[in-house]
Protein backbone atom coordinates (compact mmCIF):
# COMPACT_ATOMS: atom_id res chain seq x y z
CA UNK A 1 0.00 0.00 0.00
CA UNK A 2 2.78 2.40 0.98
CA UNK A 3 4.52 1.52 -2.29
CA UNK A 4 1.48 2.63 -4.28
CA UNK A 5 1.11 5.84 -2.24
CA UNK A 6 4.83 6.59 -2.55
CA UNK A 7 4.86 6.08 -6.36
CA UNK A 8 8.63 5.73 -6.37
CA UNK A 9 9.06 9.09 -4.58
CA UNK A 10 6.78 10.79 -7.13
CA UNK A 11 3.59 10.41 -5.06
CA UNK A 12 3.47 14.14 -4.32
CA UNK A 13 3.15 14.78 -8.09
CA UNK A 14 1.18 11.73 -9.30
CA UNK A 15 -1.68 11.73 -6.76
CA UNK A 16 -2.55 15.45 -7.04
CA UNK A 17 -2.92 14.95 -10.82
CA UNK A 18 -5.34 12.06 -10.34
CA UNK A 19 -7.19 13.97 -7.59
CA UNK A 20 -7.51 17.00 -9.87
CA UNK A 21 -8.81 14.78 -12.68
CA UNK A 22 -11.40 13.32 -10.29
CA UNK A 23 -12.49 16.84 -9.30
CA UNK A 24 -12.84 17.93 -12.96
CA UNK A 25 -14.79 14.79 -13.91
CA UNK A 26 -17.06 15.16 -10.85
CA UNK A 27 -17.60 18.88 -11.55
CA UNK A 28 -18.64 18.07 -15.10
CA UNK A 29 -21.19 15.50 -13.91
CA UNK A 30 -22.62 17.69 -11.11
CA UNK A 31 -22.70 20.90 -13.18
CA UNK A 32 -24.38 19.22 -16.18
CA UNK A 33 -27.00 17.51 -14.01
CA UNK A 34 -27.74 20.70 -12.07
CA UNK A 35 -28.02 22.69 -15.30
CA UNK A 36 -30.51 20.23 -16.77
CA UNK A 37 -32.47 19.95 -13.54
CA UNK A 38 -32.74 23.76 -13.23
CA UNK A 39 -33.77 24.15 -16.89
CA UNK A 40 -36.38 21.41 -16.52
CA UNK A 41 -37.86 22.95 -13.35
CA UNK A 42 -37.97 26.35 -15.03
CA UNK A 43 -39.67 24.94 -18.12
CA UNK A 44 -42.21 23.03 -16.00
CA UNK A 45 -43.05 26.17 -14.00
CA UNK A 46 -43.57 28.17 -17.20
CA UNK A 47 -45.75 25.42 -18.66
CA UNK A 48 -47.86 25.30 -15.47
CA UNK A 49 -48.21 29.10 -15.40
CA UNK A 50 -49.24 29.08 -19.06
CA UNK A 51 -51.83 26.37 -18.45
CA UNK A 52 -53.26 28.29 -15.47
CA UNK A 53 -53.63 31.58 -17.36
CA UNK B 1 -29.56 11.79 -51.07
CA UNK B 2 -32.37 11.70 -48.50
CA UNK B 3 -31.69 14.22 -45.71
CA UNK B 4 -34.92 13.59 -43.78
CA UNK B 5 -33.01 11.89 -40.94
CA UNK B 6 -30.75 14.94 -40.61
CA UNK B 7 -33.60 17.41 -40.42
CA UNK B 8 -35.41 15.14 -37.96
CA UNK B 9 -32.29 14.97 -35.80
CA UNK B 10 -32.02 18.75 -35.88
CA UNK B 11 -35.54 19.15 -34.52
CA UNK B 12 -35.32 20.09 -30.79
CA UNK B 13 -38.04 17.73 -29.46
CA UNK B 14 -36.55 14.81 -31.36
CA UNK B 15 -33.00 15.66 -30.26
CA UNK B 16 -34.17 16.06 -26.64
CA UNK B 17 -35.63 12.54 -26.65
CA UNK B 18 -32.73 10.97 -28.60
CA UNK B 19 -30.22 12.50 -26.16
CA UNK B 20 -32.00 10.87 -23.22
CA UNK B 21 -31.97 7.50 -24.98
CA UNK B 22 -28.30 7.73 -25.92
CA UNK B 23 -27.06 8.84 -22.49
CA UNK B 24 -26.62 5.37 -20.88
CA UNK B 25 -24.75 4.14 -23.98
CA UNK B 26 -22.11 6.80 -23.34
CA UNK B 27 -22.12 7.10 -19.56
CA UNK B 28 -21.75 3.45 -18.52
CA UNK B 29 -18.98 2.50 -20.99
CA UNK B 30 -17.20 5.76 -20.09
CA UNK B 31 -17.27 4.86 -16.38
CA UNK B 32 -16.13 1.28 -17.03
CA UNK B 33 -13.29 2.32 -19.36
CA UNK B 34 -12.04 5.02 -16.99
CA UNK B 35 -12.03 2.57 -14.06
CA UNK B 36 -10.23 -0.04 -16.19
CA UNK B 37 -7.75 2.58 -17.39
CA UNK B 38 -7.09 3.78 -13.83
CA UNK B 39 -6.45 0.24 -12.59
CA UNK B 40 -4.26 -0.55 -15.59
CA UNK B 41 -2.36 2.74 -15.38
CA UNK B 42 -1.84 2.86 -11.63
CA UNK B 43 -1.44 -0.84 -10.80
CA UNK B 44 -0.77 -3.03 -13.84
CA UNK B 45 1.55 -0.86 -15.95
CA UNK B 46 5.23 -1.07 -15.00
CA UNK B 47 7.21 2.04 -14.05
CA UNK B 48 8.93 3.83 -16.93
CA UNK B 49 12.66 3.20 -17.22
CA UNK B 50 13.43 6.93 -17.40
CA UNK B 51 10.60 8.72 -15.60
CA UNK B 52 9.80 6.04 -13.01
CA UNK B 53 6.26 6.23 -11.62
CA UNK B 54 5.92 9.90 -12.57
CA UNK B 55 5.06 8.74 -16.10
CA UNK B 56 1.65 7.56 -14.77
CA UNK B 57 0.48 11.19 -14.94
CA UNK B 58 0.13 10.53 -18.68
CA UNK B 59 -3.06 8.55 -17.93
CA UNK B 60 -4.90 11.75 -17.00
CA UNK B 61 -2.77 14.32 -18.85
CA UNK B 62 -2.96 12.84 -22.37
CA UNK B 63 -6.74 12.14 -22.33
CA UNK B 64 -7.48 15.66 -21.03
CA UNK B 65 -5.17 17.23 -23.64
CA UNK B 66 -6.87 15.11 -26.35
CA UNK B 67 -10.31 16.23 -25.16
CA UNK B 68 -9.25 19.87 -25.01
CA UNK B 69 -8.66 19.79 -28.78
CA UNK B 70 -11.33 17.28 -29.78
CA UNK B 71 -14.05 19.23 -27.95
CA UNK B 72 -12.87 22.45 -29.59
CA UNK B 73 -12.99 20.82 -33.04
CA UNK B 74 -16.50 19.49 -32.32
CA UNK B 75 -17.58 22.92 -31.10
CA UNK B 76 -16.15 24.63 -34.19
CA UNK B 77 -17.82 22.16 -36.59
CA UNK B 78 -21.14 22.62 -34.79
CA UNK B 79 -20.67 26.42 -34.86
CA UNK B 80 -19.91 26.25 -38.59
CA UNK B 81 -23.02 24.16 -39.27
CA UNK B 82 -25.07 26.61 -37.21
CA UNK B 83 -23.70 29.57 -39.14
CA UNK B 84 -24.04 28.10 -42.64
CA UNK B 85 -27.30 26.15 -42.38
CA UNK B 86 -28.79 28.19 -39.51
CA UNK B 87 -29.50 25.07 -37.49
CA UNK B 88 -30.21 26.18 -33.92
CA UNK B 89 -29.43 22.78 -32.48
CA UNK B 90 -25.88 23.07 -33.84
CA UNK B 91 -25.42 26.30 -31.89
CA UNK B 92 -26.80 24.50 -28.81
CA UNK B 93 -24.14 21.78 -29.27
CA UNK B 94 -21.44 24.46 -29.51
CA UNK B 95 -22.75 26.25 -26.40
CA UNK B 96 -22.95 22.98 -24.46
CA UNK B 97 -19.40 21.97 -25.44
CA UNK B 98 -17.50 25.10 -24.41
CA UNK B 99 -17.48 24.67 -20.58
CA UNK B 100 -16.57 20.97 -20.92
CA UNK B 101 -13.68 21.77 -23.25
CA UNK B 102 -12.48 24.58 -20.98
CA UNK B 103 -12.46 22.28 -17.95
CA UNK B 104 -10.35 19.65 -19.73
CA UNK B 105 -7.97 22.28 -21.12
CA UNK B 106 -7.47 23.50 -17.54
CA UNK B 107 -6.87 19.88 -16.45
CA UNK B 108 -4.33 19.32 -19.25
CA UNK B 109 -2.45 22.51 -18.30
CA UNK B 110 -2.53 21.76 -14.55
CA UNK B 111 -1.43 18.12 -14.84
CA UNK B 112 1.22 19.15 -17.36
CA UNK B 113 2.59 21.73 -14.93
CA UNK B 114 2.64 19.20 -12.07
CA UNK B 115 4.37 16.64 -14.34
CA UNK B 116 6.82 19.29 -15.56
CA UNK B 117 8.17 20.06 -12.10
CA UNK B 118 9.91 16.70 -11.43
CA UNK B 119 10.79 16.06 -15.11
CA UNK B 120 11.84 19.50 -16.39
CA UNK B 121 12.59 21.16 -13.05
CA UNK B 122 9.95 23.84 -13.61
CA UNK B 123 6.17 24.17 -13.42
CA UNK B 124 5.94 26.25 -16.58
CA UNK B 125 7.96 27.30 -19.61
CA UNK B 126 6.76 29.51 -22.43
CA UNK B 127 7.35 26.80 -25.01
CA UNK B 128 5.17 26.50 -28.09
CA UNK B 129 3.04 23.54 -26.95
CA UNK B 130 2.28 24.96 -23.51
CA UNK B 131 1.65 28.47 -24.77
CA UNK B 132 -0.68 27.37 -27.59
CA UNK B 133 -2.61 25.17 -25.11
CA UNK B 134 -2.95 28.19 -22.79
CA UNK B 135 -4.27 30.20 -25.75
CA UNK B 136 -6.84 27.42 -26.24
CA UNK B 137 -8.05 27.97 -22.66
CA UNK B 138 -8.33 31.71 -23.35
CA UNK B 139 -10.29 30.95 -26.54
CA UNK B 140 -12.78 28.82 -24.61
CA UNK B 141 -13.08 31.56 -21.96
CA UNK B 142 -13.51 34.23 -24.66
CA UNK B 143 -16.21 32.25 -26.47
CA UNK B 144 -18.15 31.67 -23.23
CA UNK B 145 -17.77 35.32 -22.18
CA UNK B 146 -18.83 36.59 -25.61
CA UNK B 147 -21.92 34.36 -25.60
CA UNK B 148 -22.83 35.51 -22.08
CA UNK B 149 -22.34 39.19 -22.89
CA UNK B 150 -24.94 39.34 -25.70
CA UNK B 151 -28.59 39.21 -24.66
CA UNK B 152 -30.02 38.35 -28.06
CA UNK B 153 -29.51 34.59 -28.42
CA UNK B 154 -29.22 34.52 -32.22
CA UNK B 155 -26.60 37.28 -32.22
CA UNK B 156 -24.75 35.60 -29.36
CA UNK B 157 -24.75 32.31 -31.28
CA UNK B 158 -23.38 33.93 -34.44
CA UNK B 159 -20.69 35.93 -32.64
CA UNK B 160 -19.53 32.92 -30.61
CA UNK B 161 -19.54 30.78 -33.77
CA UNK B 162 -17.32 33.24 -35.65
CA UNK B 163 -14.85 33.38 -32.76
CA UNK B 164 -14.86 29.56 -32.46
CA UNK B 165 -14.11 29.24 -36.20
CA UNK B 166 -11.30 31.81 -36.06
CA UNK B 167 -9.78 29.92 -33.12
CA UNK B 168 -9.58 26.69 -35.14
CA UNK B 169 -6.25 27.95 -36.48
CA UNK B 170 -4.82 27.23 -33.02
CA UNK B 171 -5.51 23.47 -33.24
CA UNK B 172 -2.84 22.57 -35.84
CA UNK B 173 -0.47 24.94 -34.03
CA UNK B 174 -0.96 22.96 -30.79
CA UNK B 175 -0.59 19.61 -32.57
CA UNK B 176 2.43 20.44 -34.71
CA UNK B 177 4.15 22.82 -32.25
CA UNK B 178 6.42 20.01 -31.03
CA UNK B 179 7.64 19.47 -34.63
CA UNK B 180 7.74 23.07 -35.86
CA UNK B 181 9.63 24.49 -32.89
CA UNK B 182 12.25 23.24 -30.49
CA UNK B 183 10.10 22.53 -27.44
CA UNK B 184 10.60 20.97 -24.03
CA UNK B 185 7.38 19.04 -24.55
CA UNK B 186 7.85 15.56 -26.01
CA UNK B 187 6.40 14.68 -29.44
CA UNK B 188 3.17 12.65 -29.71
CA UNK B 189 3.29 9.07 -28.48
CA UNK B 190 0.15 7.76 -30.08
CA UNK B 191 -0.07 9.27 -33.54
CA UNK B 192 1.88 6.33 -34.92
CA UNK B 193 -0.64 3.70 -33.85
CA UNK B 194 1.11 1.12 -36.02
CA UNK B 195 4.34 1.59 -34.08
CA UNK B 196 3.58 3.47 -30.86
CA UNK B 197 6.56 4.41 -28.72
CA UNK B 198 5.01 2.74 -25.68
CA UNK B 199 5.05 -0.85 -24.38
CA UNK B 200 1.75 -2.71 -24.79
CA UNK B 201 1.07 -3.00 -21.05
CA UNK B 202 1.44 0.77 -20.73
CA UNK B 203 -0.48 1.47 -23.94
CA UNK B 204 -3.76 -0.36 -23.29
CA UNK B 205 -4.66 1.57 -20.13
CA UNK B 206 -3.93 4.80 -22.01
CA UNK B 207 -6.19 3.79 -24.91
CA UNK B 208 -8.91 2.87 -22.39
CA UNK B 209 -8.58 6.28 -20.72
CA UNK B 210 -8.63 8.09 -24.09
CA UNK B 211 -11.81 6.28 -25.16
CA UNK B 212 -13.30 6.61 -21.68
CA UNK B 213 -12.73 10.38 -21.58
CA UNK B 214 -14.15 10.73 -25.11
CA UNK B 215 -17.33 8.84 -24.17
CA UNK B 216 -17.49 10.87 -20.95
CA UNK B 217 -17.56 14.05 -23.04
CA UNK B 218 -20.33 12.49 -25.13
CA UNK B 219 -22.38 11.80 -22.00
CA UNK B 220 -21.87 15.27 -20.53
CA UNK B 221 -22.64 16.86 -23.90
CA UNK B 222 -25.95 14.98 -24.08
CA UNK B 223 -27.02 16.20 -20.61
CA UNK B 224 -25.89 19.78 -21.29
CA UNK B 225 -27.53 19.70 -24.72
CA UNK B 226 -30.88 18.70 -23.14
CA UNK B 227 -30.56 21.66 -20.73
CA UNK B 228 -29.66 23.97 -23.61
CA UNK B 229 -32.67 22.78 -25.64
CA UNK B 230 -34.98 23.44 -22.67
CA UNK B 231 -33.59 26.96 -22.27
CA UNK B 232 -33.91 27.74 -25.97
CA UNK B 233 -37.35 26.19 -26.46
CA UNK B 234 -38.92 27.59 -23.29
CA UNK B 235 -42.08 28.75 -25.06
CA UNK B 236 -42.49 25.79 -27.40
CA UNK B 237 -45.71 23.80 -27.20
CA UNK B 238 -43.96 20.43 -27.28
CA UNK B 239 -42.34 21.12 -23.90
CA UNK B 240 -45.63 20.77 -22.02
CA UNK B 241 -46.11 17.21 -23.21
CA UNK B 242 -42.42 16.37 -23.72
CA UNK B 243 -41.42 17.08 -20.13
CA UNK B 244 -44.07 14.82 -18.73
CA UNK B 245 -42.11 11.85 -20.11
Amino acid sequence: MNEILDMGRYGAYVWPCFALAAVVLAWNVVAARRLHSAARQHALRRAAAKAAS
Amino acid sequence: MNWTWFHKLASPPHAYRIAAGLLPWFAWPAGALILFGLYGGLVLAPADYQQGDAFRIVYVHAPSAWLSMMVYATMAVAAGIGLVWRIKLAHAVAAASAPVGASFTFLALATGAIWGKPMWGTWWVWDARLTSELILLFLYAGIMALRASIDDRDRADRAAAVLALVGVVNLPIIHYSVYWWNTLHQPATLTKIGKPSMAADMLWPLLAMLLGFTLFYGAILLVRLRAEILRRERDAAWLTTGLAR
